[in-house]
């Protein structure tokens, strides 16, 4: 018999959708319980696109954006944003690249211009390349190599899960390849990616939706019109043996290991994939979840672990190929066999023996309560409505996601469950090399 | 086609949410304040815990949740589940922070879970071997963090003998804590008397306070005041070189002085912080970042504690431009320090620091971190108004006078982290130089 459930809730976040002369995607989503506004801009090209040779562009590009355009010097746009109040950044994905900003809403026509401003073009110097190589070298430092579990596990298991160079390169880049990029290439990519028709722009927010329309027509009606260039497939197959590879982390004290098995294509195939997302919560979310309560609290084989989908853990955020993983630290001279191997248990007995009374129902509520918490900020909603206009035209799948989630069924869970085979496995160990 | 910056449309008015507040019998403090963007509630509980003995207390925080006399680890955090809750608690040298979120529905189950784990937490003797163990790998793991490490010097150059001075304990002194002194330190302190309690959700606030009432109000324990002494003014002194061999980059880190939210200086120091280097569009990023690329993330910010205030200033820099980056940020300081700002960098510092203040309130999670951290300090929201008042006033000359005496270098405690054999000299030929082990 079913435990009682608790009611998931949803939101009701109205959308309003439209499509410039030149191709760029509008969505707003209006809603004046604060006085702020978030404003996102996402281009349809990340780490998989970058060229070989060139590991690391999409992000050393990203930085780029930022330092002036058509119509502005360097430094301006930060000094715009914040001297309205507000605050910004960019990041780079497998899948796409964002800009956005959150900002009092007095300064939403200040944000789309200087967003339109930079669609129209960057300004490309090579002073400027110059300094953002530097730059982007010490963030690999900072985040890379300068710290013990650098790139763990997100540089490290895509070269063992994948074949092709789109899924398997370093996304932060080699800096052989950073320092011999040229303002040229630059200027390359941005022709071709950078195109109104490769991007969506989604504000959300303190707005009057006739009056954003009218704004975002007014800054954004005069980029010139560029099409999407056509995405190639990423597919890769399956695995079809087990791919385990260690390597010495120097300043790491502790061993730690990730593994990954492929799942669904999380676009063209929603319902197969969900089963997936719940699956890892199931699986690591709190104490009460199956592999934390055996391994960390029970075998105590890891003091931690965590699951989740994709390498930069936004299951709707990224398409095929993707893969769901879960991540160990061990204590001092763990076995990292035997967490594997326990791994591998724990998730044959979800597939054979199913889920408890009322696990099913509370990983779903938790779940809930995440996806709502990441949409109360006004860019937290603009952003993730971006994403899935972009990849999927469906923006107000937002609204539905916890609903959604809340109806996989234990059926479903045991037969995600049931893939998680060593066969399908990449797992990448750190073996560590730190002093104790 | 050269188009021009649009205008700034017209200021909206600061809103500072109203909330509720009621002290219940047990002196417990609840401060509920609606906010109904989504259908969820976040909880921050904050227990006084000024001098609670280190490793016990951070030990403490992290077993807490481990089981009650009813309720094993595994039923507290399936039931939290269940109403799509969840709960957590951490430990500083100024309180113990219970925080939590869920389903808004869930509200009267979670206040039943906190209030059975503040009043009967069990500290099984098991569940705490275990999350020992589990604590000094994290430790050990945390020691080989540059940032952790860099953080660590800067707090004993800065506090001395002050309790604020070690902030994270030894293994060792973890490895002797043992379950019954968890349960005494938990008699001895974790106490409703003095406690805030922060609900900010979709929720009305009388109902709230109701719903905390009802279940915290069985909350016992006087409890006793405990206060820690001032922290110590900062003196300065050579810098201190903390040796680490085959770093790519050195972590600069340095603090000076500060003043809490209610003096009359802060505001202006809030603007001179910004102009220096509290924001992306500050002199020193600029300088640091954008014109030389030494740099990717460096920040300065003023942190406040019961004891005492700071303004800390952080780098992590090539090895081989230690110097000069040490040589720019004292140059900032002292330029600051020195010479009034301009009128417009001051004007854009305001509105950033007025923006920013509007954006912080605007989640349910952001409400309630700071009304919980404004309740730390004996302030309400309504605090919010005020500080943006004297932001809004603060003139030239005010944040020029603040900067000549909270920014100047030579009132700087410096601590360098980084390959002392590739990074030594070129730090000495700026200023005296020592290593740890030669510091009193």
């Amino acid at each position: 018999m079913a435990a009682r459930r608790s009611k998931i809730p949803a939101t009701r976040y109205p959308v309003e959708r439209f499509t410039l002369d030149n191709g760029l995607r509008v969505v707003l989503t209006p809603d004046r319980s604060a006085p702020v506004v978030g404003v996102a801009v996402v281009y349809d090209v990340g780490i998989r696109s970058e060229p070989e040779g060139r590991t690391g562009f999409a992000h050393l590009f990203e930085h780029l954006m930022f330092q002036g355009s058509a119509n502005l010097e360097k430094l301006a746009h930060f000094r715009y944003v914040q001297g309205a109040g507000g605050t910004f950044n960019g990041s780079t994905h497998l899948d796409y690249t964002d800009y956005f900003e959150t900002l009092p809403s007095n300064a939403l026509e200040r944000a789309l211009f200087l967003e339109a401003d930079r669609m129209r073009g960057p300004r490309l110097t090579e002073e400027n390349l110059r300094n953002q190589v530097d730059v982007v070298k010490e963030e690999i430092r900072v985040n890379v190599l300068n710290r013990p579990y650098g790139g763990f596990p997100w540089l490290r298991l895509p070269p063992i899960m994948f074949d092709t160079f789109p899924n398997a390169h370093d996304g932060y880049g080699s800096f052989d390849d950073l320092e011999s990029a040229t303002v040229e290439e630059a200027a390359d990519f941005f022709d071709r990616y950078y195109a109104c028709g490769n991007a969506v722009l989604a504000v959300s927010g303190d707005l009057d939706v006739a009056q954003t329309q009218e704004l975002v027509e007014r800054h954004f009606g005069s980029v010139p019109a560029r099409p999407a260039p056509v995405r190639p497939s990423f597919a890769e197959p399956d695995l079809t043996a087990e791919r385990r590879q260690a390597y010495t982390d120097r300043l790491a004290p502790l061993p730690a290991v990730a593994t990954a098995w492929r799942v669904p294509d999380p676009v063209a195939d929603l319902t197969s994939y969900l089963p997936y997302v719940v699956l890892a919560e199931v699986l690591t979310d709190g104490d009460a979840s199956r592999l934390v309560e055996r391994l960390a609290l029970r075998d105590r084989t890891v003091t931690s672990i965590g699951g989740y989908l994709g390498l930069m853990g936004e299951p709707f955020g990224v398409r095929d190929p993707t893969a769901l993983l879960v991540e160990a630290h061990l204590p001092p001279g763990g076995d990292v066999d035997k967490v594997l191997r326990t791994i591998d248990e724990e998730a044959a007995r979800v597939a054979t023996d199913g889920l408890v009374d009322g696990e099913l129902a509370r990983t779903q509520a938790r779940m809930a309560t995440h996806l709502l918490r990441g949409t109360d900020a006004v860019l937290g909603r603009a952003l993730q409505m971006a994403v899935l206009e972009q990849q999927r035209g469906a923006p107000d799948l937002l609204n539905d996601l916890p609903r959604l989630i809340g109806e996989v069924t234990e059926e479903q869970v045991r037969a995600a469950a049931a893939s998680l085979r060593p066969e399908r496995r990449a797992a990448v160990e750190v073996i560590p090399g730190g002093t104790k | 086609m050269t188009l021009s910056l649009p205008a700034l449309g017209p200021n909206r008015k600061l809103k500072v949410p109203t909330g509720a507040e009621r002290t219940l019998s047990n002196g417990l403090t609840v401060i509920a304040i609606r906010r109904p963007s989504v259908p969820l509630v976040e909880l921050r509980l904050w227990v006084p815990f000024g001098r609670a003995p280190l490793a016990r207390g951070v030990l403490l925080s992290q077993t807490l949740l481990s089981g009650t006399s009813t309720m094993s680890n595994l039923d507290i955090a399936a039931e939290l589940q269940k109403v799509g809750g969840g709960l957590a608690a951490g430990a500083d040298p100024d309180r113990l922070m219970i925080s939590g979120n869920g389903l808004v529905s869930g509200l009267d189950r979670i206040l039943e879970l906190l209030a059975e784990v503040v009043t009967d937490a069990a500290y099984p003797s098991g569940e705490v071997a275990n999350e020992r163990d589990r604590m000094i790998e994290h430790i050990q793991v945390a020691k080989s963090q540059p940032a952790h490490l860099a953080r660590e010097a800067l707090l004993r150059r800065m506090y001395g003998k002050h309790p604020y001075a070690v902030q994270t304990p030894e293994p060792e002194q973890v490895r002797a804590v043992r379950a019954a002194q968890l349960r005494t330190l938990h008699a001895d302190r974790v106490h409703p008397n003095g406690a805030v309690l922060v609900i900010v959700g979709d929720v009305r606030p009388e109902r709230a306070l109701d719903a905390a009432e009802a279940t915290l109000g069985q909350w016992k324990g006087a409890g006793r005041p405990v206060e820690l002494p001032p922290a110590p003014a900062l003196t300065s002194g050579p810098l201190v070189l903390v040796d680490r061999p085959d770093s790519v980059q050195s972590s600069l880190r340095m603090a000076l002085p500060a003043v809490p939210r209610t003096h009359p200086d802060h505001a202006p120091l809030h603007l001179a912080n910004l102009i220096f280097g509290g924001y992306f569009s500050s002199r020193w990023v600029e300088n640091i970042r954008e014109d030389k690329g030494y740099t990717y993330g460096p920040h300065s910010v003023i942190e406040h504690a019961l004891a005492g205030s700071a303004l800390i200033v952080a780098a992590d820099v090539a090895t081989e431009v230690t110097g000069p980056a040490l040589l720019e940020t004292v140059y900032e300081l002292g330029r600051l320090a020195s010479l009034p700002p301009k009128e417009d960098e001051l004007e854009q510092a305001r509105q950033y620091a007025l923006g920013t203040l509007q954006l912080g309130m605007s989640t349910q999670a952001g409400l309630a971190a700071l009304a919980s951290a404004y309740a730390g300090f004996g302030l309400r929201l309504d605090f919010l108004a005020e500080h943006s008042a004297r932001l809004a006033r603060a003139t030239r000359d005010e944040v020029a006078a603040a900067a000549a005496k909270y920014l100047a270098p030579s009132r700087a405690v410096t601590v360098v982290l980084g390959d002392a054999a590739r990074i030594a000299g070129p730090l000495a030929a700026l200023t005296p130089v020592e290593s740890p082990a030669e510091s009193s």
